[in-house]
């Protein structure tokens, strides 16, 4: 495995940088400085048709240094790599902290964390996609694409992102951290319509975004070639299929659309922040309030949710966060029960005895050297029953009711309660058995009422390590990728909308 | 500017200077912001940010690369250059390739970049640390967050364009909410300098709401009789402007394709005396008046760099006038080039007053405050869902009487288009969705739908 920090990284100069600002910060007497250099690297190509639509590289390369002045934060960055540069963001860090100072009514606080002193941290893969010739790249998309159009299919798109994330921190306590993250997201998505009932419609493969190199696309790991070749044929029975009749189901949900109801409904609810308020006025508060912590039934007895920064191939795992914390796995939800949240230094000390005794569990992070750290979901993840059922046993306990399958719109109230999910396709279900295609479904429930209802959780046939590029949070706006482990899964009587029908006044 | 850094123009001559392919777009985008956020009646986070972004498009043949990158220096600008080149020399052949855009210089070319600084929250910030001490006072919470940016981008050209614009974007929003959390209002707009911002009236603004939701009223899920304010009907317009790209129209996707193949231009596709429209020249929305794109898509083309952008009619008393459009697209589809502009306003015929006039006439039904997490149910149909947020009052009467839960609804902003019954004057206003990450310069009216679709209940406060 190629498990070396890019050497044109290593020759920034970081630690040069690090020591000019943090001695600076030091001069006004702050109980907390850091200093964080980031370089991040991102392609995005893009076809239309199986021709090349657009191809963009794109660099961000800066640093910042937060301090905490007389309890209050103060945050700010820059990009000219030059010492001047270092001292004049250090400076204007500790005036933001000043400006802050009379507004901050509740001291900051940081939770202790040992010192990492000059440690090196490389995500698993093995090919770095950033240097992959273009052109192999385009040659695999339009390949892809042309066998789905030969297959007589209307129009096709295809996209492939690829990002080498390299940070570099260190804090006035003595830690320094080098490390380096590899992921990437292929995607490929076919249009179609019916002549003769005039609807368009479009399904898109169900891979997983991960934290793999190019080998990814070849290694055998994932089934490329098989989806590809059922794609057509998927998307056409789809077009040609009834529409669901509105009403209460019993569901079998496949990983690739449970992940991302695990993202919106566990991953966002257990963010400390958000439960605690400091999301209300943007992405919202959470229903899984603080005081509820060993005692909300969030969801039935099988249920058990971790928090992972450490999963091989997760897309939030890294081996320490912006704060310089070591990362770490623990239970968010053991038999159905709220047992922990996602942390940071700041909430770790203020709330954190009875969470994770009084240490942060690493989930400080800024998606960029110009944004400021804040909690940052880990990879959330479903776990599955060691003896559960495969696909089939699932559905074999289940009279009248739908398979889902692949995610695509989603949608969550402010408080995590109200959600509405619609999926790739749904699998009508009969007696036990899994029947043909039917159409326009959308699964709407609350959180607690849907994961109580969830009655059988699927065995590890099942599981499946999913994902997403582009969860947002925070002001200013921040992106970020997260991994999310699920079965399948069992759920009963749950509320299907027909989306024709809702749009219809 | 710090004296290490060369300026802009500087970044962008050097670059062409620098490329050897045979034709270079350069994009320098210089850019400060400031920010302060706070919740529960404290600041939490805060920053000031400074960035020069540098896109290289290089040329070669059929082909090209776009190459983007933080760069302060000539010497990070030549690593771009030469990383667009080696890649256009290998760039399979583009679809959208056209003659790049010649000629025209800015007048203000010469002109630094503009900036900005936190001092530009100096009031705000002394009236938000007393409106901090009479909330907690009167046990209510204040969550929020203010951002200034002033962005410059100069684009220049192996074919002549040496363009600059200056952009100003400013927002606010205001979250307020009881001691024991059981209601919240919310007040946010657009702003270009902070100088319009007053933090003590927006915090009594929100005691005001606050107040409305003395009584508490809990409704079913169903049709109501709803006004939506300019927020919420600016929400669902930017949705509705991102769907409208004439690359999917053409390929048989959404709306405004025609079953059996083209696009629906000069169609009634909403009610007449609806005028969906974009111009850069408006104030106080001023935006760029030219493409700058770093990279082409199904709505932009790098080709296009350069392009004036002027008033551009989306629909036009009604009927499908324009969707956004690349000299590519244009030429498949048949009409003239339409590429995106960065604002948007809604206008109808005959619509005046306010919210809280249309509530006056209205005898039973609801007030919105905003709408959240708003996405794609169906794209045939333009299906939305999303949800009520942060204040949906109870009007009898023409008054507001109290407070209602929050719903989930599904909707098309087409299909609202087509059905309400009353509109407001047009006005500026930010979208709670969309416009603080991605589309803050908007103008729309307050609208009443007779039959707003709440297809749940939703029990978060």
């Amino acid at each position: 495995m190629a498990r070396e920090i890019d050497p044109t990284f290593l020759e920034l100069p970081m630690r040069r940088l690090a020591h000019t600002a943090l001695e600076r910060a030091r001069d006004f007497g702050v109980s907390h400085a850091d200093f964080r250099l980031e370089r991040n690297r991102m392609q995005y190509v893009s076809l239309h048709d199986g021709a090349l639509e657009g191809a963009q590289d794109l660099e961000d390369l800066g640093f910042a240094v937060r301090v905490v002045l007389d309890g209050a934060w103060g945050f700010a960055s820059g990009v000219a790599l030059t010492d001047d540069e270092a001292v004049r963001v250090a400076e204007t860090a500790v005036r933001v902290a000043q400006v802050a100072g009379a507004m901050t009514r509740r001291p900051v606080v940081l939770a202790p964390e040992p010192v990492h002193d000059d440690v090196t941290w490389v995500s698993a893969y093995d090919v770095n996609p950033l240097e992959v010739p273009l052109a192999d790249k385009v040659a695999l998309l339009s390949g892809w694409s042309h066998d789905v159009l030969r297959a007589g299919i209307d129009h096709v798109s295809a996209a492939l992102q690829q990002v080498q994330e390299n940070k570099f921190y260190a804090d006035l306590a003595g830690t320094m951290t080098t490390q380096q993250r590899i992921r990437l997201e292929p995607a490929l998505e076919a249009h179609a319509s019916d002549a003769r009932t005039g609807r368009s419609d479009s399904m898109a493969i169900l891979a997983p975004p991960v934290a793999k190199g190019w080998e990814y696309l070849s290694d055998g790991s994932y089934d490329f070639d098989g989806e590809r070749a059922a794609l057509p044929d998927l998307l056409r029975e789809k077009l040609a299929a009834p529409g669901v009749e509105p009403g209460r189901y019993d569901l079998v949900i496949d990983a690739n659309n449970l992940m991302l109801t695990i993202h919106e409904s566990i991953g966002h609810a257990t963010e400390l922040d958000r439960a605690l308020g400091y999301e209300a006025s943007y992405a919202g508060t959470s229903f899984a309030t603080l005081d509820q912590l060993g005692t909300l039934q969030y969801g039935s007895p099988p249920m058990h949710v971790t928090g992972d920064r450490t999963d091989t191939h997760g897309l939030s795992t890294i081996g320490y966060d912006d704060e310089g914390v070591q990362t770490q796995a623990w239970d968010i939800v053991r038999d159905g029960v709220l047992r922990g949240y996602q942390l940071d230094r700041d909430m770790a000390a203020t709330y954190g005895a009875e969470l994770n005794g009084g240490r942060s569990n690493g989930c400080s992070f800024a998606d960029s050297p110009g944004h400021i750290p804040v909690q940052r979901m880990a990879n959330v993840s479903l776990q599955p029953d060691p003896s559960g059922p495969d696909l089939a046993g699932l559905v074999a306990g289940v009279e009248r009711g739908l398979h889902v399958v692949g995610h695509k719109s989603w949608s969550i109230d402010m408080q995590r309660y109200n959600f509405q999910f619609t999926g790739q396709r749904f699998y009508e279900i009969r007696d036990g058995e899994l029947r043909g295609q039917v159409r326009d479904v959308a699964y709407q429930a609350t959180t607690t009422d849907f994961w109580r209802s969830m009655e059988v959780v699927g065995g590890p046939s099942t599981y499946v390590l999913g994902g997403v590029m582009n969860c947002g949070k925070a002001q200013p706006g921040q992106v970020g990728a997260v991994s999310h482990g699920a079965p399948a899964a069992l759920f009963r009587d749950v509320r299907i909308l027909n989306t024709t029908e809702e749009g219809s006044a | 500017m710090h004296p290490a850094t060369p300026d802009p123009q500087q970044l962008v001559e050097h670059a062409l200077a620098t490329s050897t392919s045979d034709d270079c777009v350069v994009l320098v985008s210089d850019s400060t912001s400031a920010n302060l956020r706070w919740a529960n009646n404290t600041l939490t986070t805060n920053g000031v940010m400074r960035g020069t972004d540098v896109t290289v498009v290089s040329f070669r043949g059929a082909g090209n690369a776009s190459v983007s990158g933080s760069a302060a220096s000539l010497a990070q600008v030549t690593a771009l250059v030469e990383a667009a080149d080696r890649a256009a020399a290998d760039a399979t052949a583009a679809e959208d390739r056209a003659d790049l855009v010649a000629g025209q210089v800015s007048d203000d070319w010469d002109d630094l970049p503009g900036e900005t600084s936190i001092a530009v929250f100096d009031d705000f910030a002394r009236q938000l640390g007393e409106a901090f001490g009479q909330a907690e006072a009167a046990d209510r919470l204040l969550y929020g967050f203010v951002f200034h940016e002033v962005s410059t981008t100069y684009l220049g050209s192996s074919t002549g364009l040496r363009l600059r614009h200056e952009q100003p974007t400013g927002h606010y929003g205001v979250t307020g909410k009881d001691g024991a959390l059981t209601t919240s209002a919310w007040v946010g707009g657009a702003t270009r300098d902070f100088a319009d911002v007053d933090a003590t009236a927006l915090a009594d603004e929100l005691a005001r709401r606050l107040g409305w939701a003395a009584r508490r009223v809990d409704l079913p899920a169903g049709r109501y009789d709803t006004v939506l304010p300019p927020s919420a009907v600016s929400d669902l317009m930017v949705d509705a402007y991102w769907h409208s790209l004439a690359r999917h129209a053409a390929d048989g996707r959404g709306p405004f394709a025609r079953p059996g193949g083209g696009v629906r231009f000069g169609e009634q596709v909403v009610r007449p005396g609806v005028h969906l429209l974009s111009d850069p020249a408006q104030a106080p929305l001023q935006c760029a008046p030219f493409v700058a794109t770093a990279g082409s898509s199904a709505g932009s083309s790098v080709y296009d760099n350069g392009l004036p952008v002027s008033r551009t009619s989306w629909l036009d008393d009604g009927r499908l006038a324009a969707l956004i459009q690349t000299r590519r697209t244009a030429a498949e589809t048949g009409v003239p080039v339409t590429p995106e502009v960065d604002n948007l306003v809604l206008r109808v015929d005959g619509g005046a007053g306010s919210d809280l006039d249309l509530v006056g006439d209205l005898d039973d039904g609801l007030l919105l405050t905003c709408l959240w997490y708003i996405r794609e149910v169906d794209e045939q149909s333009m299906l939305l869902t999303g949800l009520t947020r942060d204040g949906v009052y109870r009007v009898e009467g023409g008054e507001i009487t109290g407070a209602v839960n929050n719903f989930r609804f599904n909707e098309s902003p087409l299909d609202l288009l087509r059905r309400f019954s009353h509109a407001g004057e047009t006005v500026p206003s930010l979208s709670r969705e969309w416009g603080e990450d991605y589309f803050s310069r908007t103008a729309t009216p307050a609208l009443r739908v007779p039959d707003f679709n709440m297809s749940s209940v939703s029990q978060a406060l």
